[in-house]
């Protein structure tokens, strides 16, 4: 049986020639995406500025948005946001915050409920304090923040110095990359895009490690390469790997984003950014080519021979 | 790298075959599963978010407790000062207590007295040095008593404690399935009802203090000339329950029998009148205190008082010497059913917050699981033909081994009794993803050694030696990830750190011992000439 071979086995693609757009560009983007960050903002849900989201569905047919919204907005519960979800039926409702803490939540609740009667069933219901969404929010960028910290740690030891900076920029790179996508398709930011970014920060730590793991093999091999090349080779030989692997992430990916439904949805189109289009890019042309700029390598004893 | 001995071959098949069979309780039914013994019902609970239920999260008021322990505070400084004759009424500032000795009193006798109500933290066998009470000499003969801080956490811990009691009573009474009550941190409960789809109904049973107590009512102005901003100082102005809101009531601030002293509470129907109303019974210590009370006021009105609002305001007409009563007021069969529920399972000893809910209607977790379930197959099914068409046998082997994987992360998380959520699946996808990785990564340096020029077994051989290393690398980089997140986490990071941190491991396991042995096995048998990859 002949083997599908996606890369050609012997390629020998000049990455390293790239570095003087690819960082450019990087870095522009990063600037896009944190200007965009400060100035377009997140979608924050509801688990992270608190409030009231309801997701309810009409047992009579199509939902009359205009009129649902007629009857919520003479509550007196503050701006009542209505948008269509999933099905014609469906519809999710969003109260912000109520001043007067935790119990003014719960009576919103109460006359949106008593407005809404019998006519709708209740999907989803949620209602999230004012305390709470601030500790979610502390918790969650505190715990990305140290992962990312102990990570740098570990790399230190394990590697050298550069790679773990390297890395550890690498996966800034990303997160901030992936917000700024969220901030253009306005994706709802909850608890789960926390763990969609987590995931991001896997997959790409990952892809990271399988080429800085390739690059110090090489460096103990080729003694007298410039770093450019022997990076270019260290690239090129894990190649067929990163591509071979995205492209089953990408096929479990897409199979979730069309068919996983709307739970997930905001989930998977994130992941697909971030560790697709986004992961596989800073691997070969970020992670790799900054060593250079760390300076790995340059205390390489150039005067012995290379064997290979 | 690739012998394996019979017993070590027998090892790692046992163990993974262990590992999965712990998983296989979660393909049946829960009722088929309670039948089996106890150790093999081990199995996923499924989080709220999967399979719809209510969650609340409430919170007890940590200021409410203080104002009670201050309050208390307050009537011991009382009692010491008057069993001593130090002095004049006690007042209270903020959070502290303060007491001036009266005149010719010697105040190093009135602080001596005052130390003693301090008590060293953790009772008499406390090492840690901490005392309940700050008592400081403010000089002058003035005596300030604080509550120190841990003693107030302390409080807000056994307050908890209790209110969980007093929650699961009244859930249980109440007759609603399998709730799940546990304590989060030092002030918090987390309820959580599967199945259920309206919380308002657990609301309700869990907003009420149920603080009941009985009390006379200040006849001395009548209640509608009675000035919001000076109501006599031992008594306080309070208004009806329900219906009945605009009725005030002037009653004494002095319990005379609280709730505290039910030993049972029923619903029923008066033998006159056929309302609905709410029968009690009192122990001992309640049944003589309200005799006593009951035999001196013969003939003036008493107030029962719920939660600060007054039920009824009857007229005792006899000494009631029995130890049990009735509460009639404006009851329906239900409220009197609830009221009776509440009594029975005593009252919160401090008042608790919503501060976070969430309902997920069973529908919408039926439709999240199967979709979730649909597309899942579908990609691992892409993904399964896409490792074949890429590695042939070798993808096959992999394929095997990423299946055995997932089963030993669903058989551990099993094991664990772990809940599973939308964000934990995240975790397993987010796993799935590195162990296809892991195998990639072998085969990938076969294929480069072969190309090198070695024989099969050699190369099969370095492919896995110089593959291990990396796979070990980034696996303890994202474990490392993993444990962070796990004591960071609140929630759904959590779940999510679980399954990540389980994955890694089986991975792992996997990647050095399953598939090693299934490539060393293939290649014992077959003694390859060349490696199909």
């Amino acid at each position: 049986m002949r083997l599908l071979r996606i890369v050609p086995d012997d390629t020998k693609f000049d990455f390293m020639r790239f570095r003087r757009i690819s960082f450019p560009v990087s870095a522009l983007l990063s600037i896009l995406a944190i200007t965009l960050y400060f100035v377009h903002g997140l979608n924050f849900g509801i688990d992270f500025v608190g409030g009231t989201l309801m997701e309810v569905q009409n047992k009579a047919g199509p939902a009359d948005l205009a009129k649902m919204r007629s009857t919520l907005g003479g509550l007196g519960v503050g701006e009542v946001q209505l948008q269509q979800f999933g099905g014609p039926s469906d519809v999710l409702i969003r109260l912000a915050q109520q001043p007067g803490g935790e119990n003014a939540q719960q009576a919103a609740v109460e006359k949106v409920r008593a407005a809404l009667g019998d006519t709708v069933e209740y999907r989803r219901l949620e209602v999230v304090g004012p305390r709470v969404s601030t500790e979610f929010l502390t918790s969650g960028t505190l715990g990305l923040m140290l992962a990312i910290i102990a990570i740098l740690i570990y790399l230190w030891f394990r590697f050298e110095w550069q790679f773990a900076l390297g890395a550890m920029i690498a996966n800034v790179h990303d997160l901030v990359l992936t917000i700024g996508f969220m901030s253009v398709t306005q994706i709802d930011f909850d608890l789960t895009s926390i763990a969609a970014l987590l995931t991001i920060l896997g997959y790409s730590l990952n892809d990271t490690i399988v080429i800085y793991d390739r690059i110090r093999e090489m460096l103990r091999r080729y003694k007298r390469l410039s770093m450019a090349d022997l990076l270019n080779i260290s690239v090129n030989a894990t190649l067929s790997r990163s591509i071979i692997t995205h492209v089953t992430v990408t096929l479990a990916l897409l199979a979730l984003l069309t068919f996983g439904g709307q739970a997930i949805h905001s989930f998977t189109a994130t992941m697909m950014f971030g560790v697709v289009l986004v992961g596989t890019y800073t691997s070969v042309f970020i992670a790799a080519p900054i060593l250079i700029y760390l300076g790995v390598g340059t205390s390489r004893d150039t005067g012995q021979k290379d064997e290979g | 790298m690739l012998h394996f001995s019979r017993l070590k071959a027998l090892g790692i098949i046992l163990t993974t075959l262990v590992v999965c069979a712990f998983a296989i309780p979660n393909f049946f039914p829960e009722k088929t599963v309670q039948g089996w013994p106890q150790w093999a019902q081990r199995h996923i609970v499924l989080g709220l978010d999967l399979r719809g239920g209510v969650s609340i999260l409430l919170e007890v008021d940590t200021n409410e407790v203080r104002k009670d322990k201050v309050n208390s505070l307050r009537e011991d400084v009382l009692r010491v000062a008057r069993e001593n004759r130090l002095g004049g009424a006690p007042t209270i500032r903020g959070n502290t207590v303060e007491f001036r000795v009266r005149q010719g009193v010697d105040p190093a006798l009135a602080l001596q007295k005052m130390r003693e109500l301090s008590q060293p933290m953790g009772g008499v066998l406390s090492t840690t040095g901490q005392r309940n009470l700050e008592v400081v000499d403010a000089g002058n003969g003035l005596i300030r008593l604080t509550p120190t801080e841990p003693a107030i956490v302390e409080r807000v811990r056994q307050a908890v404690d209790q209110s969980i009691q007093v929650l699961e009573r009244r859930l249980n009474f109440s007759g609603t399935v399998e709730p799940s009550i546990q304590r989060q941190g030092i002030d918090r409960i987390l309820v959580q009802v599967p199945g259920l789809s309206d919380p308002q109904q657990i609301l309700e049973i869990l907003n009420k203090t149920a603080k009941l107590e009985f009390r006379l009512l200040d006849m001395s102005i009548p209640p509608e000339q009675v000035d919001p901003n000076n109501v006599p100082p031992d008594s306080e102005l309070l208004s009806g329950a329900d219906a009945d809101k605009a009725q005030k009531y002037l009653v004494e601030k002095r319990v005379l029998v609280s709730g505290a002293d039910l030993t049972d509470a029923q619903p029923g129907f008066d033998s006159r009148t056929s309302e609905p109303i709410v029968s009690f019974r009192f122990n001992n210590n309640g049944a003589r205190r309200f005799a006593q009370v009951t035999t001196e006021n013969v003939g003036k009105p008493f107030a029962i008082v719920l939660d600060n609002e007054v039920l009824s305001a009857p007229v005792i007409r006899e000494p009631i010497l029995q130890g049990s009563g009735q509460i009639s007021g404006s009851f329906t069969v239900e409220s009197a059913t609830k009221l009776a529920v509440l009594l029975r399972a005593g009252a919160l000893p401090a008042k608790l917050t919503v501060i976070e809910q969430r309902v997920v209607g069973a529908g919408l977790g039926q439709d999240s699981i199967e979709k979730g379930t649909k597309a899942s197959y579908l990609g691992a099914a892409l993904v399964v033909i896409f490792m074949f068409v890429t590695y042939g046998l070798f993808g096959l082997f992999a394929n095997i081994a990423v299946l055995f994987n997932v089963a030993m992360i669903f058989g551990i998380l099993s094991l664990l009794n772990a809940t599973l959520t939308l964000p934990g699946i995240a975790g397993v996808v987010l796993t799935v993803g590195i162990a296809v990785d892991s195998n990639v990564l072998i085969y990938e340096r076969i294929r480069e050694e072969v190309r090198a020029g070695r024989t099969p077994i050699m190369a099969i051989d370095a492919g896995f030696a110089r593959a291990l290393a990396t796979i070990m690398d980034s696996n303890i980089t994202t474990f490392i990830a993993a444990a962070v997140l796990f004591y960071i986490g609140t929630g759904p990071v959590r779940g999510f750190a679980v399954t990540l941190g389980i994955g890694i491991v089986t991975t792992v396991f996997t990647a050095f011992t399953l598939t090693r042995l299934i490539v060393a096995m293939w290649v014992r048998w077959w003694r390859p000439k060349t490696v199909p990859i």
